[in-house]
């Protein structure tokens, strides 16, 4: 196990060398600097924030220095905002972001389990159709669109939540909703599939000549092993639920990450921009990480084969 | 003991019949192919053919509306601006006077191109990358794999984010932005395939006869594969429209006048409140289709393999 | 003899969408206290429905018990609901089924697989059940068993999975044990293992047992009766003996004389059964093997034929039976084999239908 951990890591690290190097070259060859959205400047002031900001250097030194504050997690400043750092802004912004995030996967996981769970085991009943239905139109109406639409019914015409911003625990509520349909929807499907298949296997069929009844047959025997794929899509749902913030956030006027992410690339702040991307990189890659760990607990003989070399 | 009766002419019926038992070798029912059985059994899912139908009707709107519409997409019309829907204009208009309707259909033929354009070039790539890769095996196919799972641990929509602030705001520009890291799923799916079918006989066949590599996998691989295939462009069709839509909720959308849905429906956003139908139109359009190709992706998937079918 | 199972007329429906499958049509047998009855059969003749069906373990959407009793223990479980059902199944009556690679739980550790089936049935404590389990276990020959205990199914083989099912079947004491193929999809030294198990179990629990296989060399092994099944129905039950010996239906014959066996003599040809088993959406008129056999009478594709009694415990269901039927020799293998066994009848008598 250690040694898969391991492994894993070493291959984080290039995919993040990777991506940090991509970021940095696809940011020099932007069009404009950081400056040129300001009035005109005098020169020498500009060549004084070239040098400051290290903008004068030539490339490979420029990304040298890079790839070294990166390594020593200092993102570098804010292009924009004077004074502030984008590990400022990330401190600032994540948590926010965090929260809402935990409770909008927490209610696609849950709910979207459940949901799948009953509509498997009352197969072609109205209780599966209907569901079912919802579930293909979650899947298809995107986030934001949910989210533009929560917002109208249930803030502005029926005034049960507020608008946007953050404060209280309803403030979080329709934006979590709206991150977390599309998601909730999706596991509602595969967790269905995944257990219809599951009932049709004979061990199955071996625990029903036990004479156990349907609560126990599905809870104790089917669960389990229908909740494989799921929690393989957890890696995926985190990347989803990750940049579906941004538009969630700018919609409801959350001031997390997210938002924060988004006016950067209005702004061309590139520094933050890089350095935002790099950080979800990570967090995306450690999830991914987590995901197939806990996949090789839960299933025995995924562990028994890592042990064995295989 | 029941005493036996025998009626007049029972006697005659115990003789031994000459039977021809090679006729019993023959198979009774017609056989019918693979594509066949599919297709009827795709006919047969209501839901999917009225979204086939669905789909022809958005495509047929979006060709002949912008034809015959007495307005132009960028026909400003400052007196009547965010006109609500009327006999005049079916859709209303927007903030600059312009007829939604027609907008909408142009924003359709824009959606839809990028769409279908993105998910065919990932299909291309995607098909050469799994098919050469799952047909070589050995060293190319870790090599070409690594490299694709390098790719994906870069979260989609960041590449594609950072893609468009680099390179401009263009047609062009979004859909190869998409197809940058989205062959990759279609690459497994061929690769998956590729490698189920090298095995089997008739490609050993096939090699036997001296067919070569390329003639292998072109001629007789990947068609045999197509069922997977074609599943996966329908549901990559659906995933690019809300990428677009989604690009331009963060302002990296296409350039006004230029309108495509997802454009149309950030732009009714901040509307929403007053004039909710400069949202409603577009959104609902981004919705259906997706619905709609979600739904005929289903159809196919379940045509295809019935093992796994609800 | 007591009676622990009789089946008395039982018709099984399947309703697909391309038709109605009449899966059992009118089966009729019954089982003695402490006998093992062999189910003999082709693919498709429907002796893994039977076994299914006297577990009420046919998915009743598709499935439907049309007509019959099912007499188990002395109760007819045809009428019985789900919830009693549940009461009986690994209780009374247990099954083992055929592919021991599908039929374990893979992300359960194999002792509880036993051990919840133990503690459902009696009230006792987990260790209590596990002391059960593990000795069962070793009962079924499975070395280390008290390690083996906290393993998983996929690390064992598949013949110790297979002890493993076995174990699980006897856990409760069930009065009978229904096999369905239990051997088939074992290697040959494995199967003679699992079979020896099986005859052990069978004394020192005293167990009924219905075994169903296609394989006569096994039925030889391990039956007392054996029941020859074709598209849906009994064709022919008797002793082992009498199948073995003085077979009368030309379909037992044909499955006689289908089966290689080492000391055959040289030259003789294995005569494989022409055709294949008739689609059961339409099933056919009269005697459902008449088109593959070439001992067809005129009458065969008229009317079904009743059942004949040739001893007291050997019947058959044939046309050739009726004293109007022309004298027919079996084919050379079977004549070769061929003993009067005491106890037969001058001449069979009509036991039920007529003419």
């Amino acid at each position: 196990m250690l040694k898969y951990i391991l492994r894993r890591l070493a291959s984080i690290l290039l995919t993040l060398f990777v991506i940090v190097t991509i970021t940095f070259f696809l940011m020099r060859i932007a069009p404009g600097n950081p400056f040129t959205s300001e009035k005109r400047l005098p020169p020498e002031i500009e060549a004084n924030l070239n040098a400051h900001y290290g903008l004068d250097q030539p490339w490979y030194k420029q990304y040298a220095q890079y790839l070294v504050k990166v390594a020593t997690w200092d993102f570098g400043p804010s292009f924009k905002y004077k004074g502030q750092t984008v590990n400022d802004l990330i401190a600032d912004g994540f948590p926010v972001s965090l929260y809402l995030g935990l409770e909008a996967l927490f209610i696609a996981v849950f709910f979207g389990i459940l949901l799948g769970v009953f509509a498997a085991v009352r197969q072609n009943s109205w209780v599966d159709y209907s569901s079912m239905s919802l579930a293909v139109i979650g899947i298809s109406v995107p986030s934001f669109i949910m989210a533009a639409v929560l917002q109208y019914i249930f803030a502005i015409k029926l005034q049960w939540f507020p608008i946007a911003t953050w404060g209280s625990f309803k403030h979080t509520i329709l934006p979590a909703l709206a991150l977390a349909m599309m998601p909730l929807a999706y596991i509602a499907r595969l967790t269905r599939s995944t257990m219809l298949e599951v009932l049709n296997n004979d061990y199955i069929k071996t625990a029903k000549s036990k004479g156990f009844s349907e609560r126990v047959i599905v809870y104790r025997h089917a669960l389990r092993n229908s909740l494989l794929p799921v929690i393989s899509y957890l890696g995926p749902l985190t990347a989803n639920i990750i940049t579906g913030s941004f538009v969630i956030e700018k919609i409801f006027g959350i001031p997390g990450l997210g938002a924060h992410f988004v006016q950067s690339i209005t702004n061309r702040d590139y520094t933050v921009i890089m350095g935002v991307t790099t950080f979800y990189s990570i967090i995306l890659l450690l999830a991914v990480l987590l995901v197939d760990i806990v996949y090789g607990l839960i299933d025995p003989r995924i562990k028994v084969s890592a042990k064995e070399g295989v | 003991m029941i005493k036996m009766t025998s009626s007049v002419g029972e006697k005659e019926k115990f003789v031994l019949v000459r039977q021809n038992l090679e006729e019993a070798e023959k198979i009774e029912k017609k056989s019918i192919s693979f594509w066949g059985d599919a297709f009827y059994r795709f006919r047969q899912n209501k839901l999917a053919m009225f979204c086939v139908f669905l789909l022809l009707v958005l495509v047929a709107m979006a060709i002949f509306v912008p034809w015959f519409s007495k307005y132009d997409y960028d026909t400003n019309d400052l007196m009547n601006t965010n006109q609500p829907p009327s006999a005049k204009h079916w859709f209303g208009t927007d903030d600059l006077g312009r007829d939604v309707f027609v907008r909408t259909w142009v924003g359709a033929r824009i959606s839809l191109t990028i769409g279908v354009v993105a998910a065919l070039i990932d299909l291309l790539i995607g098909v050469v990358w799994g098919g050469i890769a799952g047909y070589k095996g050995g060293r190319v196919d870790e090599v070409m794999m690594r490299i694709a799972d390098i790719l994906n641990g870069i979260p989609y929509l960041l590449v594609i984010i950072l893609f468009m602030v680099v390179f401009g705001q263009e047609l062009w520009t979004m859909i190869l932005a998409m197809t940058v890291t989205g062959w990759i799923n279609m690459a497994r799916i061929v690769r998956g395939q590729v490698l189920q079918l090298k095995n089997q006989e008739f490609v050993l066949a096939a090699r036997t006869l001296g067919a070569s590599f390329s003639r292998i996998l072109f001629k007789h691989v990947i068609p045999n594969a197509m069922g997977p295939i074609l599943v996966t462009l329908t549901l990559t069709i659906p995933s690019a429209i809300f990428t677009e839509a989604f690009l331009s909720f963060l302002g990296l959308g296409l350039n006004p006048p230029l309108a495509s849905w997802g454009t149309m429906a950030n732009e009714g956003l901040p509307a929403l409140e007053y004039y909710p139908w400069r949202l409603f139109f577009p959104a609902t359009f981004i919705c259906l289709t997706m619905f709609a190709l979600n739904v005929i992706g289903d159809g196919l998937r379940d045509a295809i393999d019935p093992r796994l079918r609800k | 003899m007591e009676k622990i199972l009789e089946i008395k007329d039982l018709e099984v429906k399947f309703h697909t969408q391309s038709g109605t499958v009449h899966a059992l049509r009118g089966v009729n047998f019954h089982l003695n206290k402490g006998e093992t009855l062999a189910l003999v059969g082709e693919s498709g003749s429907g002796k893994s429905v039977t076994a299914q069906a006297i577990m009420k373990l046919l998915p009743t959407p598709p499935a439907e018990i049309t007509k019959g009793q099912i007499i188990l223990d002395g109760e007819d479980i045809v009428p019985k609901t789900e919830k009693q059902m549940e009461k009986i199944r690994g209780n009374v009556v247990s099954m083992i089924f055929q592919d021991p690679m599908t039929s374990l739980n893979p992300t359960m550790r194999v002792g509880r697989q036993i051990d919840e089936l133990i503690m459902k049935n009696e009230k006792v404590s987990r260790q209590e059940a596990k002391r059960r389990a593990i000795e069962l276990l070793d009962m079924v020959g499975i070395p280390n068993a008290a390690s083996r205990y906290n393993q998983y199914p996929h690390q064992f083989s598949g013949g110790m999975r297979q002890r493993v099912m076995i174990a699980i079947a006897v856990a409760a004491r069930p009065k009978l044990l229904i096999a369905d193929e239990p051997t088939t999809a074992l290697d040959v030294t494995i199967q003679a293992q699992i079979l020896e198990l099986m005859k052990r179990l069978k004394e020192k629990l005293e167990t009924s047992i219905i075994f169903i296989t296609h394989d006569l060399g096994v039925v030889a092994n391990m039956a007392d009766r054996v029941a020859v099944m074709y598209a849906g129905q009994i064709v022919e039950i008797g002793t082992s003996d009498e199948i073995f010996y003085d077979p009368r239906h030309p379909y037992t014959w044909g499955l006689l004389s289908s089966m290689p066996s080492l000391d055959a003599n040289d030259g003789e040809e294995l005569h494989a059964i022409p055709g294949s088993p008739p689609d059961l959406t339409k099933p056919p008129v009269g005697d459902a093997f008449a088109r593959r056999s070439p001992y067809a009478l005129q009458i065969d594709f008229e009317k079904e034929p009743p059942m004949f009694q040739v001893s007291e415990t050997h019947f058959v269901k044939s046309w050739l039976l009726h004293p109007n039927a022309p004298k027919v020799e079996p084919p050379k293998i079977v004549q070769q084999r061929r003993r009067v066994l005491p106890g037969t009848f001058e001449h069979p008598v009509l036991v039920e239908g007529g003419l």
